[in-house]
């Protein structure tokens, strides 16, 4: 049986072969293998040192100074870090925090663990496209509010927010700005200085290196301070304490290193592969497009197909490797809390497919995409009776249904 | 010039099979385990091998093992995840404990815990006894390490925790420098929370786990997605856990033939130290790690000579990686009642699977070198 086509590099992406050729040379005896906190031999040393070459490496793409680079174990843990280590430090300062509903379950279960910890946090309805409203956000920021934290782009439906502006309005009150940029980072231009950005989370798997690895970015002017999360050794400048995992931070250096030499041409072949899809599926019949097409990083398209059940849609495309919503909330059969907050209905958040396209996706994959999608969702529909239903012109939303 | 590696408590060079299992993992897609389609779900079986792997070594149930970052940070969710669920009560933690177990203990102590230190002998192991007549109260946490990152001295975890049982207080061992050296048996210790991680026993660095007992809840360090049962969110490092499964796997088949070996090496090592007028070797006739020797050389300042055998191609440590005792000297042995000048003397061998006799000959006469250099009025002979 042929591999699926993968279609899910929102969720996670291969590694790049020139990452994984660079991580190997730092794990065997042959290698550079030692723990970068042994003060007293080469081992650590030349450890320590590809750390820093890393460092550079991150901090480069993002338009940060390398001291501004804390290491972690991933987004989920630096988004983590961010809001908890923030709220914990600066909790004399004021209690209230203000994020959005279609952030990522990281930054969601962190606030609502800070809430049963006292804090309060203000949850922001998107708009329809899925972008937030300045002036909706300036008013809920309060005197007492010490923290915002809102995504760069949706892992969902792959909208850009407008970041700097954020950023400016949250500056201007003295409000420290949090951005999770797990889903931007190497897929559009980050600059945190113009952005006006305190904090950032980045992972490297979703750049093309290796899972288990990412990193907060801490301003250093004006300084932010943070309680750390971790504690043990005062490791990354007492913010986040254990053995550095080299070869996954020389992966993750070098995955950037790529991401930031690429960006701009992989960026124009993406948005072509987007565009043949979108070209492909849209004349399908009640199709419906989830998320701003304009602000949309490129290789993000999500689609709800009405009137077929979301799950068996997976099941029918299984030659296909897409999800429908995050990986993180795949194992449940809720339908997207993403879709929902744009204000879509139970049937079509359910009836999504989130496709992304990434490296290694061609005008070939695409193609035998769109040809499988057409093929499956006439399928299904001639099996569904509201199809037919709505073919016959009833109105379901007026359906009165007879209980069972 | 050969370099002789001789830090492995501080982080051991990946095995190559290790390496080998885990490279299928970084060529072509590795799914994300929590995705539903065919390399999602590859991905998660591969974890899930790697758990019972785990789990062998350390006599749990996979079940039971909580896959983290690291030791350190198993350390955090140990202690951190007990306090988010009982009231804030005393916590007693070994003298002698790793900076991650001890940082958090303190970090707590903010929290409203009452934070006590275990008395122990001069061979580091605690004394139960006289450790209990200084408690004001019953623990309701107990924290001590299976074997300790400097001195190699193991602890009798199970008598231990039987008293922590009887005190009503959870039971929590660092166990990152035990794993895959000495045989450990988590169901039958009685302990209620374990620490292990990989990159300590031929394994990857970034990976580690916690072993849980099912009969207590945890309040997780980080949120989000509630990977790991809800205990550690965050995609799964999966060529990293795959990694410390085999890592796990092949130290617990060469446990009893690599632990005979390198007891045979350290007891080279220490005949050729104890050879010397005035080398101590730290806790000589207590149970230690086989591969571990901290020594005391008297009026020898170990960071020097650290450097100077370094120039001379052996990199070994005057202490733990991770400790920053630059000025004072470790506070393993402060603890067990050295001298400030004893402990700012203290050199620490750990060896390995590379390891062999002709590393230890002439290690011990780079050793007699740096010695007469430093000290020529002495006659000195290491053999």
């Amino acid at each position: 049986m042929s591999k699926p086509i993968y279609l899910d590099y929102s969720a996670t992406t291969p590694c790049d072969p020139r990452v994984a050729e660079k991580l190997c040379q730092y794990l065997t005896m042959d290698g550079e293998f030692g723990n970068p906190a042994s003060r007293s031999h080469p081992y650590g040393w030349n450890a320590e040192a590809a750390v820093e070459r890393a460092r550079e490496q991150v901090a480069s793409l993002i338009c940060a100074n390398p001291r501004e680079i804390v290491w972690t174990s991933g987004a989920t843990e630096s988004n983590n870090l961010a809001i908890k280590g923030a709220a914990h430090f600066y909790k004399k300062r004021g209690n209230h925090i203000v994020t959005v509903k279609t952030e990522h379950k990281a930054v969601l279960d962190t606030c609502r663990q800070l809430e049963r910890e006292g804090f309060e946090v203000t949850y922001l309805d998107p708009e329809a496209n899925g972008l937030v409203d300045l002036g909706k956000l300036d008013a809920a920021m309060r005197p007492e509010t010490i923290l915002v934290s809102i995504m760069h782009v949706n892992n969902e439906i792959g909208v850009i927010q407008d970041i700097a502006a954020i950023g400016k309005l949250a500056r201007s009150k003295n409000i420290i700005f949090h951005c999770d940029a797990a889903q931007s980072a190497g897929k559009i231009d980050i600059d945190v200085d113009a952005m006006h950005v305190d904090l950032m989370s980045l992972s490297a798997h979703k750049v093309y290196g290796p899972k288990g690895i990412g990193v907060l970015y801490v301003r250093r002017k004006p300084r932010i301070r943070l309680q750390a999360q971790i504690h043990g050794g005062g490791h990354e400048r007492g913010m986040r304490s254990g053995t550095l995992a080299v070869h996954q931070i020389v992966g993750m250096g070098e995955a950037f290193r790529i991401a930031k030499e690429e960006m701009a041409t992989e960026a124009e072949r993406l948005r072509g592969l987007r565009d043949r899809l979108l070209d492909g599926l849209e004349d399908i019949e009640e199709v419906y497009i989830n998320g701003d097409l304009d602000h949309r990083v490129p290789g993000n398209l999500n689609i709800s197909f009405n009137y077929v059940e979301g799950e068996s849609l997976i099941m029918a495309l299984k030659n296909l490797a897409v999800s429908s919503g995050s990986a993180c909330t795949s194992a449940s059969l809720e339908p997207s809390y993403v879709l929902r907050a744009l204000g879509r209905s139970d049937e079509l958040a359910h009836s999504s497919i989130r496709f992304t396209m990434g490296r290694f996706t061609t005008e070939e994959d695409v193609d035998h995409a769109i040809e499988l999608v057409k093929a499956k969702i006439d399928k299904l529909r001639q099996l569904s009776p509201l199809w037919d239903m709505y073919k016959e012109g009833i109105d379901l939303d007026n359906v009165q249904w007879a209980a069972h | 010039m050969t370099f002789t590696y001789l830090d492995h408590n501080a982080t051991t060079p990946l095995l190559p099979v290790v390496k080998e299992a885990m490279a299928p993992y970084w060529q072509g897609v590795t799914g994300n385990p929590s995705s539903m389609h065919r390399s999602g779900r590859m991905a998660r079986a591969a974890v899930e091998q790697a758990r019972d792997q785990v789990a062998e070594l350390v006599g749990a149930h996979a079940s039971q093992v909580v896959f983290t970052s690291g030791g350190t940070e198993a350390n955090n969710l140990a202690l951190k995840g007990m306090a988010g669920y009982h009231p804030a009560g005393l916590l007693l933690v070994g003298a002698t404990e790793h900076a991650s177990v001890q940082e958090t203990a303190v970090a707590l102590s903010h929290r409203g815990w009452l934070l006590e230190k275990t008395v122990v002998e001069n061979r580091g192991r605690v004394l139960l006894a006289q450790t209990q007549s200084t408690l004001a109260q019953a623990p309701a946490m107990v924290s001590v390490m299976w074997a300790n990152n400097e001195t190699g001295v193991i602890e009798d975890i199970p008598a231990l925790a039987e008293w922590a049982q009887a005190q009503g207080a959870v039971m929590h061992s660092d166990a990152v420098q035990a794993a895959g050296k000495v045989e450990i048996d988590f169901a039958g210790s009685g302990v209620q929370l374990m620490s292990v991680s990989a990159h300590k026993l031929g394994g990857p660095k970034g990976v580690g786990a916690l072993i849980v007992d099912k009969s207590l809840t945890l309040e997780p360090l980080l949120h989000g997605g509630g990977h790991e049962k809800g205990y550690r969110s965050g995609t799964e490092n999966v060529a990293g856990i795959v990694g410390f499964g085999v890592a796990a796997m092949a130290a617990q088949q060469h446990l009893q033939t690599e632990g005979r070996r390198l007891r045979t090496l350290r007891q080279q090592l220490e005949r050729g130290l104890l050879a010397v007028t005035g080398i101590e070797v730290v806790a000589q006739d207590a149970e230690r790690l086989p591969n571990t020797v901290c020594f005391i050389i008297p009026g020898v300042d170990a960071e020097m000579l650290v450097n100077k055998l370094d120039r001379a191609g052996f990199a070994v440590s005057s202490g733990s990686a991770c400790g920053s005792h630059k000025a004072v000297g470790s506070s393993v042995l402060a603890a067990m009642g050295y001298a400030p000048d004893m402990a700012q003397a203290a050199l620490r061998v750990s060896l390995g699977q590379g390891n062999t006799e002709q590393d230890i000959e002439r290690f011990l006469t780079a050793l007699a070198a740096q010695l007469q250099q430093l000290m020529p009025g002495n006659r000195r002979s290491l053999a």
